[in-house]
Formats: structure tokens, sequence, C-alpha cells
């Protein structure tokens, strides 16, 4: 028997993102709300283990505004029951506030082996909060995991970093940080899609967990944004223009060594 | 009270690194008047020490053990606690590595402080506080944040700036005593080298990408005959890999590899963000396409709209022919 707590965020669909040339901010009113890519791999394991061991699998999302329907997939992956903690005062937190609540969060939930998270969250792609959130609880943490099994109270992990590549044993409870390459994660049936609306979604507000108000949110930072634009395009957009492939190529070819980007060709 | 903070660190267990956030700590450094302060940790470091020293570290701190030898991050970051909570610098540069960004967040955790991971740039403003910029969502915008807190922690990816040149300015090395080490919870079972493509893309300076325009597999080999001649390396988009599994992992854009080369042509690409946010710090940016509204347009210096096929070719044999004479 397994109880697994799933970090769930729901995160901008970037793909969406649009830019206001004149401004370069970012609209943002357009793009829908997901799961953090990632985390849908975290969801998918977590199924895996209890559908071989036994026992329960819980989501828990923080968002300051509705995230009921974004955790019904998760639900409907296999998660038993999730935990929304919603307020508006969790507003313009930054990973510090973030990880403060969701720890108060897994600890009024209950007793765990596995917090597992996404590697970071396809909007902010911070990969913060997952590490936070360990140190907080007073759990060991391993990041970018691609593989694991769990025997017992051991899970033993398998991680890619940059340049090798590392087995890693830890005892329950632990925290794990998961990549798109520890599996596929599945698209729910239509039964499941069903099922999971019978399932139980249980909302918290911050006074539910009992988070101090001046250490959440903005208030609760300790790094504020300063500004958020699309990155400023000096770019001389040049036509190389000619008659033929040729003639194009040999304009491209002079403007090129005009600005001493080639120096030599081998022949 | 934030005033007791003074100092300018950094860390990493990658010693190139190391020597590029020295180019940023002296920077910083000197707008907030205050010292540079280079973290070695390990055993039998004394070389790396000597080298930052050399580079131009007004301070190296030593913390040698031979419980160190091995990166383990549970014990390394019960150090950095220790030595953080204990001298109180006012900024921690980490290298924003896989190892690196884990230690930075327990840290700035442990700490109850702020941290911002993959740091394209650092300033200082007016009232002396520590400003980053890291892209954002998926590469469509970078945000600028402030630290309020102390200590700052801030994390450098690799090849952001440019590596520390060797000095006169003679600077000290410290060494600091730990009285335990903490024990670790995680135990690394096996640790073995990882097959990559060495570095060879980002330090390239010419790097001629392919895409969707790309038909086959095998038609590579005409911008593989192009970056030869240039002495460039070849790349490709994430398409390629992963729809049409043509190549494994590595591709370049946010999700893969990142570059900066003094020369990037793109061939067949249409310039989805995610590419753009990997090509965007290159000196030069060629774009051909068929397409005379590819988005990467919008972001080239110079623009082909053309068949790869037949511009590729071409253009190697210009360049060939106009540098022939010279």
């Amino acid at each position: 028997m397994v109880r697994i707590i799933v970090c769930v965020k729901q995160a901008l669909d970037v793909s969406q993102i649009k830019v206001d040339a004149a401004t370069r901010r970012l609209i943002t009113v357009d793009a829908q709300k997901k799961i953090s890519d990632f985390d849908k791999n975290a969801i998918e394991e977590a199924v895996r283990l209890k559908e071989k061991l036994g026992g329960e699998v819980v989501t828990l999302t923080l968002e300051p505004e509705d995230a009921r329907t974004t955790v019904r997939e998760a639900l409907a992956m296999g998660a038993d029951k999730a935990y929304v903690v919603s307020d508006p005062v969790f507003e313009g937190g930054d990973t510090m506030a973030t990880s403060y609540v969701l720890a108060e969060a897994v600890k009024k939930i209950g007793s765990f082996d596995l917090v597992l998270c996404g590697e970071a969250s396809v909007d902010s792609f911070s990969a913060q909060v997952g590490p936070r959130l360990a140190d907080r609880l007073n759990v060991p943490v391993v990041m970018y995991v691609k593989k694991l099994t769990l025997e017992g109270d051991t899970v033993t992990v398998e991680r890619n970093l940059e340049d090798s590549y590392e087995t890693i044993r830890v005892k329950t409870p632990a925290l794990l940080t998961v990549t798109k390459e520890l599996n596929e994660p599945r698209i729910p049936s239509l039964m499941s899609i069903m099922k999971a609306s019978k399932k139980e979604v249980v909302v918290w507000n911050a006074a539910d967990v009992g988070v101090a108000k001046e250490k959440v949110g903005e208030a609760g930072s300790a790094i504020k944004v300063v500004s958020v634009l699309a990155p400023k395009v000096e770019r001389k957009r040049i036509v190389i223009k000619g008659e033929t492939a040729a003639e194009v190529a040999e304009n491209l070819a002079k403007a090129l060594i005009q600005d001493g980007v080639v120096k030599q060709v081998k022949a | 009270m934030m005033s007791e903070f003074r100092g300018v660190w950094f860390y990493s267990e990658n010693m190139d690194l190391m020597l590029e956030m020295l180019t940023k700590a002296k920077e910083l450094a000197g707008k907030l008047k205050a010292e540079t302060g280079a973290l070695v940790i390990g055993h039998e470091v004394k070389a790396q020490a000597q080298k930052l020293v050399g580079s131009g570290a007004d301070k190296v701190l030593v913390v040698d053990h031979a419980g160190l030898k091995v990166f383990n991050s549970e014990t390394y970051l019960g150090v950095l606690t220790s030595v953080v909570k204990e001298r109180k610098p006012e900024v921690v540069l980490f290298g924003s590595t896989r190892k690196g960004k884990e230690l930075a967040a327990r840290l700035a955790t442990r700490l109850q402080t702020g941290c911002v991971p993959d740091c394209t740039n650092l300033s200082v403003d007016e009232q002396g506080r520590l400003v980053s910029e890291r892209v954002v969502y998926g590469g469509s915008a970078s945000a600028m944040h402030v630290f309020l807190t102390r200590p700052q922690i801030a994390c450098v990816p690799p090849r952001t700036f440019e590596k520390s040149v060797p000095s006169e300015k003679k600077g000290e090395i410290v060494d600091v005593e730990v009285a335990q080490l903490e024990a670790p919870r995680t135990e690394t079972v096996e640790v073995k080298p990882l097959e990559v493509s060495g570095g060879k893309l980002e330090e390239a300076k010419v790097v001629i990408v392919g895409g969707r325009g790309v038909e086959k597999k095998e038609d590579f080999k005409i911008l593989e005959s192009l970056s030869y001649a240039l002495g460039g390396q070849v790349g490709y988009t994430r398409p390629l890999a992963e729809d049409r599994k043509w190549f494994k992992g590595d591709w370049i854009g946010l999700s893969g590899i990142k570059i900066r080369p003094v020369l990037y042509i793109g061939a067949g690409i249409s310039g989805v963000i995610q590419h753009v946010a990997g090509i965007r710090d290159s000196q030069v940016i060629v774009a051909i396409n068929k397409d005379a509204e590819a988005p990467i347009f919008e972001m080239a210096d110079y623009i082909v709209v053309g068949d790869l096929y037949e511009v590729i070719p071409a253009l190697e044999a210009a360049l060939k022919k106009l540098l022939a004479r010279s």
C-alpha cells in the first residue's frame, strides 16, 4: 500500500500566449489553463504505482483562482481525490511563498510515502517548488527522475544530469521531481472521465490550511516582478534579393563576408 | 539589517562556470563596493582555489574535507548553509546546472530567501538590490525580478558570461572549517558518464539548423556540406527528433540546446517561439524558407525567401568562389 501526493499546477498554455508588438506586453487572456505537462508524468507514475502496490493517490493544487475543472483531468487519469488550495491572497506568490502553502497543505493531508512533482512548470519553468517543498517537509529530494522503482520503503531512481547518469537510492518518505522520459501519460477513457466526476474535490482556503497571510502571495514573497516583456528584436531584417537562387546566394555570401562572420571556407 | 550582508559569492561544481560567474561577480561587486568570494567545496581542491585567485577572485573560501570528495547534494547543502549563515554574503550565485539549481533552491528555503534560476543577466538597481532577468512562458518573454530579502540567490547557466581572464590582483585563500558534515539521506549507487554532443553545438561558431522544410533525413547532407566548409556544426529542430524520429534528443530550442554562434543559418524553419528562444543570442541570423510569411523572418538579419535545396548549395558555391579570390 502506498500513499502518494502529486503536486499539480494549473499552468498557462504557453503556445497560446500572444505578444503586443508595440508594447512588448504579453496577451494571456486567450491562453487556456491546463495541467502543466510534466505534472501529468507525475500523475501517471503515481497511478501506476498504486495499480501495482495498492493504496491511494491524491493531487494537490494551489491556485488563486478556480482550478476545479483542471483537476478533474487528474482524477480521470486515476487519482482518487483532489485537494485544491484556492484563495485570492495567493496571487503573486513566488516559489518561497508557494512552497510554504503547499507544505502546510501536505501536513494537513497527512502522511505519505512519496510526493511527486513535475520537474518544472511549463509557464515559469523555475524547477524551484519541488526542492523547496522537500526542505519544508524535511524529507529527502531527488530531482529529474526518469525511472523509478519502489520496493518496501526504498525508492531507486535513475536520472540524467548534464554530463552524467546517476542511480540514487532513498528511503520514503521522499519527494521526487520527474521528467517526461519517465512514462507516457495516459489519455483518460470516456468511462474514467465519467467516473472522475463522482470523485471528491476538496477545496481549502488560506485559513483552512492555517497559513499566515503575511507569508503568502505577493506579501510573503522574497522576489518581486519588475517587468515581463517579450524580448526586444534588434535584427536587420534585410531581404536578400536576386533573379536566381545563385544570385540570391551570392548576395547573401557577400553580406556575410562583409559582416565578418565568414572569413574562410574549407574546400 | 540588510547592511550586515556583504560580498558577492559564487559556487558551481563546474570550474568553467566558476570562471564565467567570476566575471559577473566582479561587475556586481564593483557596483556594490564589495568583495567577490568564490566557494570551493571538495577534497584536495587547492588547484581550483589557486586558479580562481589567479583569475581575480578577492577571496576563495575553501571547504576541504575527505567526506566531501564525492558530490552529495545533502552534504554539500549542509556545508553551504552553515558557511552562508555564518558569513552572510549579500549575493550568492550558483551555476544553473541540475545540481546547482537544487542546491540554490534548498539553500534559499533554509535561509528563507529568494532564488531565481536560469538568469540570462544580472544587475544592481539604484537601491543596491539584485535584479535578475530570465526567460519565461516558453520563450515568449523575459521576466525581470528584484530581490527583497538577503542573501540574494541567483543561478547562472553555462556560457552566459565570458570567462574571467588571469589577473595580477592577489586575492586570498581562506580555509573554512566545518564542524560536522550533514549525514546524507540519499545514497548515490552509481554514476556513469553520459554520452552527450560534447558541447559541440553550444561551442560552434557557425551552426546550420534544418527544420521541417528538410524533406528527408538524407537531405541533411546538403547542410552538412555547407557546415563542413564553414567549420561549423549541424543542428535540427524538435519536430525532426520528436515527430519524425530522425534524431535522438538534443534539438535546438528552449527545451533542448540553446546556442549563441557567430552565424546561425536556419533552413526550412518556420520559427516557433520555442525554437527562437534557443537561437536568440546568435550574432547573425540567416533564415531560408519558401514561405514568405514564416515567423522566423521577424527575427532574422538576412531573409531569404527561397528553396533551401537550391539556396544552401548555391551559398556554399558562392562563398567558395568569393573567398577563393582573396
